[in-house]
């Protein structure tokens, strides 16, 4: 079993109207299969709505399935007993920065979670320093997050799960609120986690450019993983991606049209290198 | 605007009083504060000016920007002076119409001043120089006690703490909000008292909705990393004396001292 | 018709150390009917620029001037004036207030001392023009769905009837299909009524596709302003300040290097691919 695993996950919620009475009832997850292997980088994608942050709170235990089971690292996230190894292991990054940091220091709000953790005053400073520098935040640690760009904060935010020592990181749209640059950052630090450290990472986003270096995709849509597989085996799919209001690189969708209008390339470009090179052959 | 608001905001810097442990600057703060109700004459005032002088020279903190933050609350201080000024019953100075200035009225109106500029100020010292976060823990911990009495001491700080958190987020929100609705034709500033509060419903409505989602992630941020108050919990800077707070203390009980010398003897 | 800015220079902060530059000597005419597009990074003075066009800002230094008017003069309609340049704000879903949408729309037209009618009339008109349905207008805007939302919000600027909409990143945050949904329906609104459009982004990629006049700022000041081929020609330089051009314009550029002769201007996927095919079929 890998470290990530979902059994026939569902999740219902009620929708009431004003008055309270029951209106009916939504499936934001849908009977999801998921098996995450320690190491891996996993993106899941969909458009707003298609279940994909529902399904993310579930690893990390703030959701519980209606019915299938979750499990991390082998424990049922129903097991109340488990909770908070369950959180620990399984640490969460969310989409907006500034809803998520505590501290009124940088340093001080990569502490919390080894402070609710129990973790001894030492041992604390070493993990926020390593931390920290994991994220490239160090000389950072003295600030206030107000007076930190929008990527520094969601690398603060990342050094904070970190820093409870977790054995995936699951980000819930990290990059949404954020402008190209802070993007690239916050994608550059979660890549060099995955590769340095060694980490799981369960990345969920709509922007297509920060999935190419996944090692495994699943696309959701309704609830239900509508497709999955490598970046380059679901980039050969850009009309279906398409329908699912999603779109690819504009190096990939120039590559599609050219084929569509007869020129012979090979499916699922991904980078302008590639596409360069198919075109003098 | 809104943002110019300084007062309590914590001003990152090197200094003595920077170091200091927050329970040492809270003591101090009350007790600066008594002090000034202690001393009653003009010696007494100042040796608290000069008290507070040496306390906002060792904080590193540009006293331009302590003054800054006081302009926040000139209105009060305007409002106390001139009550004490024209409504002291005494000795007539000056007397035109029906507004007469008292040699009483004009010594509590000077000293009411310089009493709540001297509170203000001390008090700033202390949250100038203290990380809210440090500020609430040294509240936690000289608290502590009250425990007994089931006081939800952990609670209170941490909420303290995350509201001085959001305190400039959603001051910079209020702006955009307000920036957004008077793109759309709004008026905030024109008509009588009801118009006014009327037309605050398009600011306060989306300001509300905006700290209800963000009280909401956070809660949710919190418990993915673990809080679950404060059982178990450790601490990443842990409160303890060394020996500048000792030294602290004894300034601290000299000055203290001399003000009730001079209460009694001058 | 126009809105000239003339040595427009901002400054915040007094005249202390922590002083901020915002603006720095900004020329700019931006004639009736332009489709324009501003770029620059988080804090190049975009934002704050725009804000200076309906007054919400007054510039430290220089003069804005609509319609020939300086829009800072004391006898200066501002409120007539924010009717006319018309600002739509980041996340403007943030600033729904009313009980249902159609409500929260009128707020604008009636704020403009409008009759009932009318504010209701501009109303419905407004939220036609951003095509959102009917079964949606005595909702509550919080019930909606993000991009719905969004176009509420528009929907209530454009109901005060400007001749300028000037719209801050109206894509942030939206999935790639709800983006181009906006955008396309903001292209389609300039095409019907050819008022002026300003659309503030980051994204050269969406931009391209639109306008046809790029503004770049950077640091406060403008870099370059003209059309999209001409300043996509500094991709270089753009990455220099934080930006870049269209993935497009790499791929055309890559070609041509490695010797097969495309032209390098193309700044659509539509551009490349027929520039891609002549070449091929020669």
């Amino acid at each position: 079993m890998g470290i990530i695993k979902t059994d026939k996950l569902v999740f219902e919620y009620i929708r009431r109207d004003e008055e309270g009475n029951v209106e009916g009832i939504t499936r934001a997850v849908d009977e999801v299969d998921l098996d995450v292997q320690q190491g891996d980088f996993v993106a899941i994608l969909g458009h707003n709505g298609s279940g994909k942050s529902t399904l993310a709170k579930h690893i990390n235990a703030i959701l519980y399935p209606t019915e299938g089971t979750v499990w991390v690292d082998g424990m049922d996230t129903q097991d109340e007993k488990k909770l908070w190894d369950i959180r620990q292991e399984a640490g969460m990054v969310f989409q907006n920065p500034d809803n998520q940091i505590i501290g009124q220091v940088v340093e001080e709000d990569v502490g919390f979670g080894p402070e609710n953790m129990g973790v001894p005053t030492d041992e604390i400073w070493a993990r926020v320093e390593e931390s920290l520098k994991a994220v490239g935040m160090y000389q950072y640690r003295k600030f206030s997050p107000n007076k930190l760009s929008g990527g520094q904060k969601q690398r603060v935010s990342i050094a904070g799960v970190i820093a409870m020592h977790p054995k995936c990181i699951i980000l819930d749209e990290p990059t949404a609120m954020l402008d190209p640059n802070g993007r690239r950052e916050v994608v550059r630090a979660v890549r060099a986690l995955n590769d340095v450290e060694g980490i799981t990472v369960v990345l969920i986003t709509h922007y297509m450019e920060e999935i190419i270096h996944a090692d495994k995709v699943f696309v959701m849509d309704q609830g239900k993983i509508a497709m999955q597989g490598t970046p380059r085996e679901i980039f050969t799919h850009v009309e279906k991606l398409k329908e699912l209001r999603l779109d690819v690189p504009q190096v990939t969708l120039l590559a599609h049209e050219l084929k569509k209008s007869g020129v012979n390339l090979p499916d699922g470009i991904l980078t302008v290198e590639e596409l360069t090179q198919a075109l003098l052959r | 605007m809104l943002r110019d608001i300084t007062l309590g905001q914590y001003y990152q810097t090197d200094s003595v009083v920077h170091k200091l442990d927050p329970r040492v600057k809270l003591v101090a703060t009350i007790c600066f504060i008594i002090s000034l109700f202690v001393v009653k004459s003009w010696v007494g005032y100042v040796v608290a000016a000069v008290f507070l002088a040496v306390m906002i020279k060792l904080s590193n903190v540009p006293f331009k920007y302590m003054v800054k933050g006081m302009k926040a609350i000139v209105f009060i201080l305007l409002l106390t002076v001139v009550f004490n000024l024209f409504l002291t019953p005494g000795e007539v100075l000056v007397s035109v119409w029906k507004i007469t200035i008292t040699r009483e009225g004009l010594h509590q109106a000077v000293m009411m001043a310089v009493r709540l500029s001297f509170l203000i100020v001390g008090s700033s010292v202390m949250t100038l120089t203290t990380t809210p976060n440090s500020l609430t823990d040294g509240m936690e911990k000289l608290m502590k006690p009250l425990k007994i009495f089931k006081v939800p001491v952990h609670e209170v700080a941490m909420m303290m703490s995350i509201a001085l958190r959001f305190i400039p987020i959603l001051l910079e929100e209020t702006d955009k909000i307000m920036k957004a609705q008077i793109a759309r034709g709004a008026d905030f500033e024109s008509g009588n008292l009801i118009k006014k509060a009327k037309a605050m419903v398009p600011l306060l409505v989306p300001l509300f909705i905006s700290a209800f989602r963000r009280a909401n992630d956070l809660a949710m941020a919190m418990e993915a990393r673990c809080y679950r108050g404060g059982e178990h919990r450790t601490k990443m800077k842990p409160l303890k004396y060394a020996g500048r707070d000792r030294i602290a203390y004894g300034v601290l009980a000299a000055y203290f001292a001399v003000c009730i010398a001079i209460r009694i003897y001058l | 018709m126009s809105i000239i800015l003339d040595h427009v220079d901002y400054v915040y902060g007094g005249d202390t150390a922590l002083s901020v530059h915002a603006l720095k000597d900004v020329n700019l005419v931006i004639p009736d009917g332009q489709f324009i597009g501003l770029i620059g990074h988080t804090g190049s003075g975009k934002s704050t620029l725009v804000q200076h066009l309906n007054g919400l800002i007054k510039p430290t230094g220089g003069n804005i001037y609509f319609n020939g008017e300086d829009i800072h003069d004391p006898d200066y309609n501002k409120k007539k004036l924010r009717s006319k340049v018309g600002l739509v704000f980041q996340y403007p879903e943030h600033q729904l207030f009313e009980v249902d949408v159609f409500s929260d729309v009128c707020f604008g037209p009636k704020n403009l001392g409008l009759s009932k009618k009318e504010a209701e009339l501009r109303a419905y008109s407004a939220l036609k023009q951003v095509g959102l349905q009917d079964e949606y207008f005595y909702q509550s805007p919080f019930d909606l769905s993000g991009g719905q939302k969004r176009r509420v919000a528009i929907a209530g600027v454009l109901a005060m009837k400007p001749d300028v909409l000037v719209l801050d990143e109206p894509t942030a945050g939206l999935d790639p299909k709800g983006r181009d949904e906006i955008l396309d329906q903001i292209a389609k609104l300039k095409e019907e009524t050819g008022i002026t459009v300003i659309l503030v982004s980051h994204s050269m990629e969406d931009v391209a596709k639109y306008v046809e006049r790029i503004i770049v700022m950077n640091q406060g000041s403008v870099l370059y302003d003209d059309v999209p081929k001409e300043v996509f020609k500094h991709y270089k330089q753009l990455e220099e300040v934080g930006l870049a051009a269209p993935q497009v314009t790499y791929i055309m550029q890559a070609l041509n290097k490695s010797g097969m002769p495309v032209a390098v201007d193309a700044t659509t996927i539509e551009e490349a691919k027929r520039e891609i095919l002549r070449v091929i079929s020669k």
